[in-house]
């Protein structure tokens, strides 16, 4: 390839033994100007976490648990939120691949495009996603007509609103590992006899693996924690489409010792899904 | 399985024009200096370049042909290809990597496997089946690469710098063992380097590439015995000169003369060997009629030998013993006389 | 790279910021939300006594039901109108969640509440300044998309199979209001959502996505032609009552209390009328 200096070091194995790991340098002393600001943040981020825990009703907790809005907001909160991110990946990886690999006019918009959700405040997200799908709405009027199906107010529809704002983090995230990951192993498994779909199946999606892991998890963490777009679209009902995020909300104008439990749950629910994950899945290199 | 090409691709700065033929069972070495296009010409037989006019065909089928506008991709072209980082899959282990092309073929996992297998054990790696890239020494994810492009059959198989990136030990065996799988292996083979060691060990004809375009072309003999580049001498270990020749006189472009054994006329290669170089302190007397007063320009141990690049009249590279350099007590700038025997020049016709 | 390498450094700097955090916290625990009682004016109908010439200046902060909304805009305007140094802001929002965040500090100086229970969480918590006073009635009306497509003439008729309704959540006033009137004409309605206030139940039936929902008359007269109202005889069994009241830590008192007694006056009696609103 003109233009571009092969590598003589082979990417796999030396000439003398297997690799080692990290080297011992790699973790220096951290300057001053760094760690103060560092433990700022720190502060910062964990402070309201550390109010919450500090305030809550320890001793009332068993008699709010047993509330069965709990259980049921909870749990319908993890099926949307799951159920957003497989969406995402159904939807956002292929996307990401034709963002990364493929060239046509129009793609520097098209991505563009995508990272509107990130920006969008989410209940004008919720908004649009009516104008779109509402019963009124350009395609969802068809829907509705023709199908008989309608999205906003069920369990469908705060899927679909999860998704709409969780969706640009992963296909961010796997664009970028697909960019970092090195074109040249399509081009091996394209020698070797695979087409297209048979590399990215066996050669390039092992590879991105971490990518694709780490924006799943940003999407699943996005997706569980969205309001503003769910209550627009997908309205407030128990066990239909109120999730954990709209139940605190309500229950913090009536009972607050219910809002800081249905918080805390919450918050213990996702540290958990987020510590079990590996640490080096959170890493996209 | 022979392989026939008439390549031409075009790049800003660069232009490789090229025709190739390769035989059933037959090692081509494609040698040339960086930038030449060697890999280029490897990628565009592979498919991973497309080509700007000409023609590719492996076994009397079309797989290019820029007028009729057919182009087949390259994973149905039938070749392997031994990237110079040889790029074994990470997430595979070496038998799975193996076995891939196999599987891409259509064949069950189990008995990819096997053959897979069989073919780890004519490398030599059995025992490291279940290893992951990672873990192989160069010299074996050079042997698991070379099983890995081998194990589908391809008609063509493609070499690029199979032995540059292992240190000077391992290359050694490896280049043996690569001898032996190359012999074995009945398709054309097309093998990219640039030490001539290699290529002169590894092919039965070299095809010298400059600047995209064919220099030479022959067995690895007549080019070592006739280089018609500096390159090619360079490479070949020769001092090659060029000049005029009048019967067993030659008048060199660089305007000194030179006395050769053959005899010939017009224009012609003149070479010689660094080691037919003697050099003197005062100008000698007897039967050398090549004398030239040069100037000592750089000195270099090679091993057991002493590299003398001496510049004047024209510019020598003359190869001498540590005792005769200590003889001699030379430095840069020294001046001294070099002398070359008439019977140990070659001259053909350039 | 970047979290392998916080996650590192913070294990020494942990213990650290945990201990910081906490002392912060417990500090900040110390001092309570409420501070030393000044006994603030009563806010009490006086009228006009506090709107003298005398300048008025500065901003008052009103926080209302979302009922309120077109009402009190215009009263603001009207206000700031006649005191050319005052600025009104209104918060609307549903009154549960106002009454939360004013419980929790939120800097306001009047509150007009859509019913008394949402009132009683500011008093109670000795936010207020006096006692409130009930200045409106409110009843509850269906509203419907124009041309009532669906044929709503009663409150069992939102009970019908295939009927979407809107219904305000039971923290909300309507929602409460709701409750009540459901109980009066021992119906069950199983709405497809509970919204956070009136106005985000009465938007869902103008983009169409629901058949009708339980509002106020005064968010129906307010829509204009862009929904339908269908009165029902349960609704007279629903009625809110709006209290409104000076906040006790108001910034601006003095121009807070001339707020309230304007709304009190007849002029804000007038406007209140237009728009649907029931005296009390």
């Amino acid at each position: 390839m003109p233009g571009r200096t092969p590598s003589l070091r082979p990417r796999t194995g030396r000439a003398e033994g297997p690799r080692r790991g990290p080297s011992p340098t790699a973790t220096r002393r951290v300057p001053l100007a760094l760690l103060l600001p560092a433990l700022l943040g720190v502060v910062f981020l964990t402070l309201p976490l550390i109010g919450l825990l500090v305030r809550t009703p320890w001793s009332d907790l068993t008699a709010q648990l047993r509330g069965t809005q709990v259980l049921q907001a909870l749990r319908l909160s993890l099926i949307t939120a799951s159920l957003a991110t497989a969406l995402s990946l159904v939807l956002g990886v292929p996307l990401a691949w034709l963002l990364a690999r493929a060239r046509f006019p129009g793609r520097r918009l098209l991505r563009a495009l995508i990272t509107v959700p990130l920006v969008l405040p989410p209940v004008v997200g919720g908004v649009a996603l009516l104008l779109a799908l509402g019963r009124r709405g350009i395609l969802g009027q068809y829907l509705d007509s023709w199908f008989g199906i309608t999205l906003p107010f069920t369990t469908a529809g705060v899927v679909l609103a999860e998704a709409f704002v969780a969706m640009p983090f992963l296909v961010l995230s796997v664009e970028g590992a697909l960019r970092a990951a090195d074109p040249r192993f399509e081009d091996a498994a394209a020698t070797l006899g695979a087409s297209g779909w048979t590399t990215f199946r066996r050669v390039t999606l092992p590879l991105i693996a971490p990518g694709v892991a780490a924006g799943a998890v940003l999407a699943w963490a996005r997706a569980l924690g969205e309001f503003g777009a769910t209550i627009t679209f997908a309205g407030n009902f128990p066990g239909t489409t109120q999730t954990m995020p709209l139940a605190v909300y309500l229950a913090l104008q009536d009972d607050p010792q219910a809002a800081i439990v249905l918080s805390l749950i919450l918050l213990a629910v996702s540290i958990t899904v987020l510590a079990a994950l590996r640490e080096r899945w959170m890493t996209t290199a | 399985m022979s392989v026939d090409a008439r390549l031409r691709v075009e790049r800003p700065g660069f232009a490789l024009d090229l025709d190739l033929h390769i035989e059933a069972g037959q090692v081509v070495a494609l040698l040339g200096p960086n930038g030449a296009g060697k890999t280029t010409t490897l990628r565009t037989l592979a498919g991973l370049n497309a080509l700007s006019s000409g023609r590719i065909a492996i076994d009397d089928a079309v797989v290019e042909d820029s007028s009729t506008g057919r182009r087949i991709p390259t994973e149905r072209r039938g070749i392997g290809l031994l990237f110079q980082d040889y790029l074994l899959f990470p997430h595979l282990s070496a038998l799975d990597n193996v076995a891939f092309g196999l599987r891409c073929q259509g064949r069950s996992k189990a008995e990819a496997r096997t053959a897979a297998a069989a073919w780890l054990e004519r490398v030599g790696l059995s025992e490291h089946a279940a290893a992951r890239p990672a873990a192989l020494s160069g010299g074996q994810a050079q042997r698991v690469a070379l099983a890995r492009a081998l194990a589908p059959s391809p008609r063509l198989l493609l070499l690029d710098e199979p032995l540059a990136a292992l240190d000077a030990h391992t290359r050694l065996d490896i280049r043996t063992r690569l001898r032996h799988h190359l012999a074995d292996f009945t398709g054309a083979t097309l093998l990219v380097t640039h030490d001539p060691l290699d290529a002169m060990i590894l092919a039965d004809r070299l095809i010298v590439i400059e600047h995209g375009q064919l220099v030479q072309a022959g067995t690895p003999g007549e080019i070592a015995r006739h280089p018609r580049t500096e390159y090619i001498a360079r490479l070949v270990g020769l001092n090659l000169y060029r000049g005029t020749a009048t019967d067993h006189r030659v008048r060199l472009t660089q305007g000194a003369d030179i006395t050769t054994v053959d005899s010939h006329q017009g224009p012609v290669f003149v070479a010689f060997r660094p080691t037919a170089v003697a050099l003197y302190r005062t100008r000698p007397d007897g039967t050398p009629r090549n004398q030239w007063p040069v100037t000592v320009a750089g000195i270099e141990r090679r091993g057991d030998h002493v590299r003398i690049d001496l510049t004047g009249p024209l510019p020598i590279a003359a190869d001498i013993t540590p005792a005769a350099l200590a003889e001699l007590d030379l430095a840069p700038g020294t001046e001294v006389w070099a002398t070359v025997k008439a019977t140990e020049t070659s001259t053909y016709p350039a | 790279m970047i979290m392998t390498f916080a996650l590192r450094a913070s294990r020494t700097a942990s213990a650290l910021a945990l201990a910081g955090a906490v002392v912060l916290a417990a500090a900040a625990g110390c001092s309570s939300g409420s501070g030393s009682g000044s006994g603030g004016a009563p806010a009490a109908a006086s009228s006009g006594a506090a709107s003298s010439a005398a300048a008025l200046s500065g901003t008052v902060t009103v926080f209302a039901a979302a009922s309120l909304t077109g009402t009190f805009t215009k009263l603001g305007k009207d206000f700031e109108a006649a005191h050319p140094g005052v600025t009104v802001k209104f918060n609307f929002g549903g009154s549960d969640s106002l009454a939360a965040g004013i419980v929790s500090g939120a800097p306001a100086d009047v509150f007009a509440a859509a019913s008394t229970t949402t009132m009683n969480t500011v008093t109670k918590a000795g936010d207020a300044a006096g006692t409130p006073t009930v200045f409106v009635k409110n009843q509850l009306e269906i509203a419907v998309p124009p041309g009532d497509p669906k044929g709503i003439k009663t409150l069992s008729d939102l009970t019908k199979p295939g009927i979407k309704v809107a219904l305000c959540a039971t923290t909300v006033p309507c929602g409460a209001a709701a409750v009540k009137a459901e109980a009066a004409g021992d119906v069950k309605i199983t709405p497809v959502t509970l919204e956070t206030d009136v106005k985000a139940a009465l938007t869902k039936v103008e983009l169409g996505e629901v058949d009708a929902a339980l509002v106020y008359q005064t968010d129906v007269k307010a829509a204009g032609g862009k929904v339908q109202g269908v009165d029902f005889t349960e609704a007279a069994k629903a009625i809110n009552t709006y209290p409104i009241v000076v906040l006790k830590d108001a910034p601006n008192a003095t121009a807070a209390q001339a707020f309230v007694a304007f709304v009190l006056s007849a002029h804000g009696r007038d406007v209140l009328d237009a728009a649907g609103f029931q005296n009390p």
